[in-house]
């Protein structure tokens, strides 16, 4: 509508030229901490929990299939077509539908399903934060609508914190037209400060470190 | 000062319930930043700040050349950027692209830039029916009222409050435990999203090398809002852009720990243009609207440029002594506190309430909590300036520069200034024996003198002056 008419204004309004180059922004600040595996598998399970959210260490993929299994209690869930939930053996848990790539299938699996299984990308030690890239592997909404979002999370993927991220990914539009960063359950405090947790998003949040 | 703003502040100030529920919810988040920004927490916050001022300042010296790159690879991903000069541009764009959808029904989560056009408002007007999904904002919208708060808009509403207007507003039985009033108004919203054609986001930053909008919260609902319709429509202030991705590493832990003391909110999402072809869910259409709405006019301003940095934390809010007595409902636009004092008079004109920079002690507070060091004080001072330029322009204040030119002879005179504070001193004997002058005497009636010592004290004149005293020790 507008774009020459706004252009021009900014332009004229810094006294600056179509086109005119411009100066080299001030150099990015990345700080990433040294920190070894089981010291970041330890802040990112006790970031997690103090936020109320659940952890669990499994020492193998039965181990992590187990504790899910414990978790679901047979409900009703959707399960992302992330590799590692097949390789646990998620997938073919009582309850569990997976490889839905249609979207309106998902919505409405995901709107009546108990709880949402994924994987994650990459996971933050420092703020107990789950990344997630939307992509075939991953929908957006398997960790948003259903009330009970567990994700499984491979050691390797686990970074010292978001300056590592985005030293990794330093253009993730390249990647993915979604990236989100999951630091505990939904929560909110709109009334009285008072804390509720899952008022949209999941409430309860599980997160397990294969 | 206007009357009306004089009314609001009068009346925040009268209801006690309301004061103790600023009092205390300001504090509370002041409690929650102060342990995230302590040493321990964050041990380099000061050099953020310095970097993020930095980040701030290239970016908006450099505007024009940030929005081309922006809106360039925002359409590499599929996207549409679209300038808009004003509200009405806003909602015309957003009402035609409805009808084109045949789109009835619009979810919206929280954007104050949304909030500065009146949005809702104008769709309503033309029988779309336009949702907020953030609890705080949903509940404001039920109420007909804007947010008393940046960061928390209900901040001022009662559990009692929210009974009475759930009931009112959706026949539901009334409910006064919090977690319940929640839920209700989650199961509302979750038909709300489901059902819904168009998603409307405000953007927390624009990121000019990806494309994309960053958006920061805690419920989720950002995530349906941008999720689940088909179309997403971001709405921004131009002045929202950062350069690259890798700056959020110093913006986002910046955002949440001086909003709402979190290292970083329960949800970050950066998004980038509609669903890609191999991806599951996300919309079919996405459109970044940028809006200038007076920010030119304030880019235009070299001094008071840096107002344009503000990423709306709310954290000047909380620390201010002046927002936590008169509340937000009393400021004269969306914006409140020491921001909104110094951003409503550069986008609105400084006639629009003059009497808001001179709303303040000047105490510095919102200056030091600030995330990307704003000196509002100082631009506070500016605007003041700019009002009684203004005032001077239209003739109103004859009698002040009549009086300010008097004092200026009188001071260039010595005797005369002598005698002026002998005879000043014996007119404003101490009334109360504390040694305070606390009104005028009563042989003098002059307004403006009555009005100055309404809110300040004067100490008594002491027996001897100053000159006296000089006199007699030399």
């Amino acid at each position: 509508m507008s774009r020459e008419h706004v252009l021009h204004k900014v332009r004229t309004a810094l006294g600056r030229s179509t086109g005119q180059p411009v100066d080299q922004p001030p150099p990015v600040r990345l700080n990433i901490p040294a920190a070894g595996i089981e010291s970041r598998i330890a802040v990112f399970c006790e970031r997690i929990e103090a936020l109320a959210g659940h952890t669990h260490r499994a020492a193998s993929l039965e181990g992590a299939r187990s504790y899910v299994e414990g978790v679901l209690a047979g409900r009703k869930s959707a399960a992302s077509n992330a590799p590692i939930l097949r390789q646990c053996g998620i997938t073919a848990l009582p309850g569990v539908e997976s490889g839905v790539m249609d979207p309106v299938a998902l919505r409405a699996l995901c709107a009546s399903a108990a709880c949402g299984i994924t994987g994650a990308d990459y996971a933050l030690a420092d703020t107990g934060t789950l990344v997630m890239l939307a992509s075939p592997q991953e929908a957006r909404l398997i960790s948003l609508l259903p009330p009970v979002h567990i994700a499984l999370v491979e050691r390797g993927r686990l970074l010292t914190g978001l300056d590592e991220l985005l030293s990794i990914l330093p253009f993730p539009a390249e990647q993915t037209s979604s990236m989100v960063l999951i630091t505990g359950p939904s929560r909110t405090a709109d009334i009285e400060q008072i804390l509720v947790r899952g008022v949209h998003g999941p409430g309860e949040i599980h997160v397990v470190v294969v | 000062m206007s009357a009306i703003f004089d009314e609001k502040i009068h009346q925040t100030l009268a209801d006690s319930k309301l004061q103790l529920a600023i009092f205390a919810a300001t504090g509370r988040l002041m409690e929650k930043r102060r342990k995230a920004v302590n040493a321990d927490a964050c041990p380099d916050y000061q050099e953020l700040r310095t970097q993020a001022h930095e980040v701030k300042r290239h970016t908006i010296d450099h505007l024009d050349y940030y929005l081309e790159l922006f809106e360039r690879n925002v359409s590499a991903h599929g996207g549409r950027v679209v300038y808009c000069k004003d509200g009405t541009e806003v909602a015309d764009f957003v009402l035609g692209l409805a009808r084109q959808r045949r789109a009835s029904l619009i979810v919206k989560s929280k954007s104050m830039t949304t909030e500065e056009v009146d949005l809702n408002e104008r769709l309503e007007h033309h029988q779309l029916e336009s949702v907020e999904t953030d609890l705080g904002e949903y509940l404001i919208q039920l109420a007909h009222e804007r947010p008393y708060h940046i960061v928390a808009p209900a901040l001022h509403k009662t559990k009692e409050q929210v009974a009475d207007l759930l009931t009112e507003r959706l026949g539901v039985p009334r409910e006064t435990v919090i977690e319940k009033q929640t839920m209700i108004a989650r199961a509302v919203l979750r038909e709300k999203f489901l059902a819904a054609d168009i998603g409307i986001s405000g953007a927390n930053f624009l990121v000019a090398d990806s494309g994309a909008i960053v958006l920061v919260e805690n419920e989720g609902n950002a995530r349906l809002t941008t999720s689940a319709p088909k179309v997403h429509i971001a709405i921004a202030g131009i002045e929202k852009m950062i350069p690259r991705a890798q700056d959020l590493a110093v913006f986002l832990r910046l955002l949440g720990r001086s909003a709402t003391g979190q290292p970083l909110t329960v949800y970050t999402s950066f998004l980038s243009g509609p669903r890609r072809g191999d991806e599951i869910d996300g919309p079919d259409e996405f459109y970044v609207v940028l809006l200038d709405n007076g920010r030119t006019k304030v880019l235009a301003d070299r001094e008071k440029r840096e107002s344009l940095y503000c990423i709306r934390c709310g954290a000047c809010l909380n620390h201010c002594p002046v927002y936590r007595k008169i509340g937000g409902h009393s400021f004269p636009w969306v914006y409140s506190g020491p921001i909104g004092a110094i951003l409503t008079p550069q986008f609105l004109g400084v006639n629009h309430e003059p009497g808001l920079p001179f709303a303040s002690s000047l105490c510095g507070a919102c200056a030091e909590v600030c995330p990307v060091k704003i000196d509002i004080p100082k631009i506070l001072l500016d605007l003041r300036s700019d009002v009684k330029k203004s005032e001077e322009r239209e003739g109103a204040s004859r009698l002040e520069r009549f009086a300010f030119r008097a004092w200026a002879w009188v001071m260039r005179h010595p005797r005369l200034y002598e005698m002026a504070g002998m005879a000043a001193a014996s007119l404003a004997p101490s009334r109360d024996g504390g040694g305070w002058v606390r009104s005028a005497p009563s042989g003098i009636k002059v307004a403006p003198l009555d009005a100055w010592l309404s809110q300040r004290d004067l100490p008594s004149a002491p027996a001897k002056s100053f000159r006296q005293l000089w006199r007699e020790r030399r």
